[in-house]
């Protein structure tokens, strides 16, 4: 069964995109590889292979969870749907 | 799938076995480099290590070159070695530690002599090593003989979601078989370094862990002149989609499975501790980092990676694999195992990891990587410090 997004951990709060591209307003599919079970999204933004969608609103100062880990902090508020890269998440290392 | 008890091998005096049946022309300086290359110029079969260092280094750094040296030759995918260095001593000091091992080694020093002089006299016994080399053969060894050491590299997300589990499947799989394990990477598990050290087998393993992750860590604050913002993650992976370094390292972490390491190890340095996973500290620096854990005598690589490095090593085949597709459509002669199908949901974990066991036995077995047969031979010295 294709999926558009993988979400590695039920506690994820972003997924990634593992198909050529989805591109706005696109209905999408979601597998969570933990659970094995599915969801679905509407992107807002085009997002490439391999990068990341918000899978719900985040403000800034909130932590982005993958692998169920800590892995940044968002810098610039995000929609649910929206693109998340170096524009609006930072490493908290640093 | 069953997996095979036993792979073709070749059987080597210290009861190690080696994947492939190399006869090395070794360099110990910078300045021999042009002596090896000509050697191996002339006599067909044998292959030259040229590298960038070995003169005026002290210390620690000096120690490790060594170790890089001695743990080269002593890798069972050599059969026999031709060292050459510009002096005696040093040269003698790397003979001696290869011949430890039992295999046919031989050390030439250039002053008195000069290049052509050396040349001759080295190429002579390179010819006769490589022709008894030529005569062994491929014989049943268990499959614990296998020593796989993984790197990741180019990583993007597909790295994380599919292609690193895939290895950490296999290391779940092959572990219980009693294979020894290698990951290492120190800088770029910074970000997940605690969870890792939860995975020390014993307190010990753990606490050796978190000294050798956070005297790298205070490395990199006391000299670096900016954090690491501009180089982890690269371009590549920031094109892949990788955010922060955190990201990259829980996703190279899925590399190890479930696995717990035994042992911590110094680069270079040849695990002592039995079977199973251990940690060297390395660079994260793919070619440095191979050159490392070879020299540590393992005997087969996995590399999985994202956007597609490319890298090899001269005595140790490199066995890429990817899930990402457009990196198997655009640059396949680089990918000896396609996983992309675990993104598509047509393939699970198990078994891509099943396939990736099949695969790594066929190379074990001879059949050449795909770094191999493109002349890949990156030979990198991890270098401490400035030399005297």
């Amino acid at each position: 069964m294709a999926t558009d997004i993988i979400i590695h951990d039920q506690k994820d709060n972003v997924g990634v995109v593992v198909v050529e591209k989805i591109t706005p307003k696109q209905d999408c599919t979601c597998w969570i590889m933990e659970n094995d079970t599915s969801s679905n999204i509407q992107s807002i933004n085009e997002i490439p292979l391999g990068h990341k969608i918000a899978m719900t609103d985040l403000k800034e100062g909130d932590t982005i969870l993958k692998y169920g880990h800590d892995i940044g902090k968002v810098v610039k508020s995000i929609k649910k749907g929206e693109h998340v890269h170096v524009h609006n998440v930072k490493t908290k290392k640093w | 799938m069953e997996i095979p008890k036993s792979f073709l091998g070749y059987k080597r005096e210290n009861g190690r076995a080696g994947t492939r049946n190399h006869v090395i022309i070794l360099p110990v300086d910078d300045i021999s480099n042009a002596c090896a290359e000509a050697v191996a110029n002339n006599i067909k079969g044998t292959i030259a290590l040229p590298h960038s260092y070995g003169r005026l280094q002290f210390g620690a750094d000096l120690e490790l070159h060594f170790r890089t040296m001695i743990g080269t030759g002593s890798n069972p995918n050599v059969a026999a070695v031709i060292v050459i260095g510009i002096e005696p001593k040093w040269t003698k000091r790397i003979v001696d530690g290869i011949a430890k091992t039992g295999k046919p080694v031989e050390g030439f020093h250039i002053e008195r002599t000069g290049d052509i002089g050396t040349v001759m006299k080295a190429s002579k016994k390179a010819q006769e090593f490589v022709m008894w080399a030529s005569e062994k053969q491929r014989e049943e060894c268990p499959i614990s003989d296998l020593w796989i050491s993984v790197k990741c590299g180019e990583s993007d997300t597909t790295s994380g979601l599919a292609s690193n589990p895939t290895v950490g499947n296999l290391m779940d799989k092959l572990e219980p078989l009693g294979v020894h394990l290698c990951f290492g990477e120190t800088s770029e598990l910074t970000g997940a370094e605690k969870v890792c050290a939860t995975r020390g087998a014993t307190k010990e393993a753990s606490d050796k862990f978190m000294k050798t992750w956070s005297a790298y860590n205070d490395f990199i604050l006391k000299e670096a002149t900016d954090d690491l913002s501009e180089s982890q993650p690269t371009a590549g992976n920031i094109a892949g989609g990788l955010t922060t370094i955190e990201e990259k390292a829980f996703g190279n972490f899925q590399k190890i499975g479930n696995c717990k390491f035994v042992d911590v190890l110094e680069p270079a340095e040849e695990p002592k501790k039995g079977k199973g996973l251990y940690f060297m500290d390395t660079s994260s620096a793919a070619a440095e980092c191979v050159t490392l854990q070879a020299a540590a005598g393992f005997n087969i690589h996995l590399f999985p990676t994202g956007q597609g490095n490319i890298v090899g090593n001269p005595i140790e085949p490199v066995v890429k694999l990817t899930a990402n597709p457009l990196t198997v459509k655009g640059m396949g002669e680089h990918i000896d195992c396609d996983v992309s199908k675990i993104l598509s949901r047509e393939m699970n974990l198990s078994e891509a990891g099943d396939k990736l066991i099949e695969t790594t036995l066929r190379v074990a077995n001879g059949r050449l990587t795909c770094a191999e047969a493109l002349g890949h031979k990156e030979f990198v010295m991890t270098k401490l410090y400035r030399s005297a």
